[in-house]
């Protein structure tokens, strides 16, 4: 358990650190490619960039995650049995509290999200409120708990807002492109030229972020917090059961975004079915999942 | 000669060194069981807060069950006073056991099972007992820990010297781990 949040603390930095390296790099080339007359402006912008991003993910990835999820705060009194269940496994856990949130949503699914166990936030859907039984929505919230203690959270919650900047970067950069390339004279050639080369970076860029997301959200996370889980509630069969029933369910989400699609409990766009799109997965099958959860004894 | 006495000194530091941490970390996992265990007392301390309101309560309703209420109040008193860990054990089993009349008694009066005041009650005394588990399932974790260590070697022969003790596990009695056990089933039949 403290490997794993010693492990957890070390990948967030590291992946901190690989960002702002992507982020000055592309910045840098944008400068040694453009000449005198880009100056260096772009590193510059970059360093701005991706410090402003860092702390953006650290401290407000959180918030992102809710938002974009449309999670709503709830006191203990609109929720009581789900609170209590939150209270209790949280004291279990001996962790303190996390905020309580509800996704209006009919699926099944949760998600924890924040920098560390006390600034957590645990959002359940309506879904699972209403159609689990109290031992099962005790299995998924202690999950969740498990995420929150191990610091699987911190890291989870920064890949969001970094990912999402680099994505959005090379979007905005490779719209630049067309346009930068519509200009007559010399200079527009020149900066056309720059573009196509921030555009080939960029584009040796993109599987590495792809890779980076891999390495944050790692399969293994999952069965991690399914085990430490099942010692919170000494009922494994509570969380198999929750997790049988979304795969019988198999919806997709009302509002299932890439960008915090590993922070579910389960695939939010429901179960992948060509066997190659499973390999990109973030989230290993349920059945496996449910297999290990019953071969635990307690 | 001079390379043996620094291999020496280098062996007798490092040992040095290990003896140090291995003390730091019993006194540590010793003092986040004691911290764990004052959360049970917290817990507990919940429960008995709410008992003199309940058994008021039922006492405007119920007039004739005068036994019943002595025996809660005394079930309490004995809890409250328990100092060893069985004997808390033994003191919140009974305490458990005469509530649990006490909740028979009230299904004879339905205005009583009515009462706003009373079904509030017993929410808040249902959900101080589940607080009570789940806090001294946190206590007993950090003793599995503690304990664990004081029996690991080497960390032992440091644990003797300096004379930790193994701490008691908080256990529930027979008849309250088959109630505790029996809730699924109950649910799910």
């Amino acid at each position: 358990m403290y490997n794993q949040i010693t492990a957890n603390k070390r990948r967030t930095i590291a992946l901190i650190g690989i960002f702002v390296f992507i982020i000055l790099a592309l910045g840098f080339t944008f400068d040694v490619v453009g000449g005198r007359g880009a100056g260096a402006g772009g590193l510059l912008f970059a360093v701005i960039v991706s410090s402003a991003m860092a702390l953006a993910s650290y401290y407000g990835g959180d918030r992102v995650a809710l938002w974009t999820s449309g999670a709503k705060a709830i006191e203990k009194r609109d929720a009581p049995q789900l609170y209590r269940i939150v209270e209790n496994l949280a004291m279990t856990a001996g962790i303190a509290t996390p905020k309580v949130y509800v996704i209006p949503d009919p699926t099944i699914n949760a998600f924890a999200t924040g920098r560390d166990p006390s600034h957590a936030s645990i959002a359940v859907t309506t879904g699972a409120i209403e159609r689990l039984e109290n031992e099962e929505l005790e299995g998924v919230v202690a999950h969740e708990l498990s995420h929150i203690k191990n610091y699987d959270i911190r890291v989870m919650t920064v890949v969001i807002v970094l990912v999402g900047a680099i994505a959005l970067l090379s979007d905005l950069l490779l719209r630049a492109r067309w346009y930068g390339g519509s200009g007559k004279d010399d200079r527009g050639g020149q900066a056309a030229v720059v573009l196509l080369v921030v555009g080939i970076v960029l584009a040796i860029v993109a599987p590495l972020v792809a890779e980076l997301i891999k390495l944050a959200v790692s399969r293994r996370r999952e069965y991690l917090a399914d085990a430490s889980g099942a010692l919170l509630t000494r009922f494994p069969d509570g969380l198999a059961r929750a997790l049988e029933k979304i795969a019988a369910a198999n919806q997709p989400m009302l509002r299932a975004n890439t960008a915090t699609a590993h922070l579910f409990l389960a695939n939010p766009f429901g179960r992948t079915r060509r066997s190659f799109a499973r390999l990109f997965d973030t989230h290993p099958p349920v059945e496996e999942r449910v297999k290990a959860l019953r071969a635990m004894a307690l | 000669m001079s390379t043996l006495a620094w291999v020496l000194i280098t062996a007798v530091v490092l040992v040095l060194v290990w003896a140090v941490a291995t003390y730091n970390k019993f006194v540590t996992l010793r003092n986040r069981s004691a911290e764990a265990w004052s959360d049970v007392e917290v817990q507990m301390k919940r429960r008995y807060n709410l008992i003199p309101n309940l058994v008021e309560t039922v006492k405007a309703y119920a007039k004739h069950e005068a036994s019943t209420f002595e025996k809660v109040t005394a079930a309490r008193n004995a809890a409250m006073g328990a100092t060893s860990l069985a004997d808390h054990a033994k003191a919140e089993n009974m305490l458990s056991q005469t509530l649990k009349s006490l909740f028979a008694v009230s299904e004879a009066y339905p205005d009583l099972r009515a009462n706003q005041n009373f079904l509030q009650l017993q929410d808040e005394l249902r959900d101080a007992e589940d607080k009570i588990q789940a806090s001294w399932r946190f206590y007993n974790s950090n003793v599995r820990d503690y304990n664990t260590k004081l029996q690991h070697f080497p960390p032992n022969i440091i644990g003797n010297m300096f004379r930790f003790h193994e701490k008691e596990f908080f256990e529930l009695t027979e008849a309250e781990a088959a109630t505790v056990r029996e809730v699924p089933k109950v649910k799910f039949s």
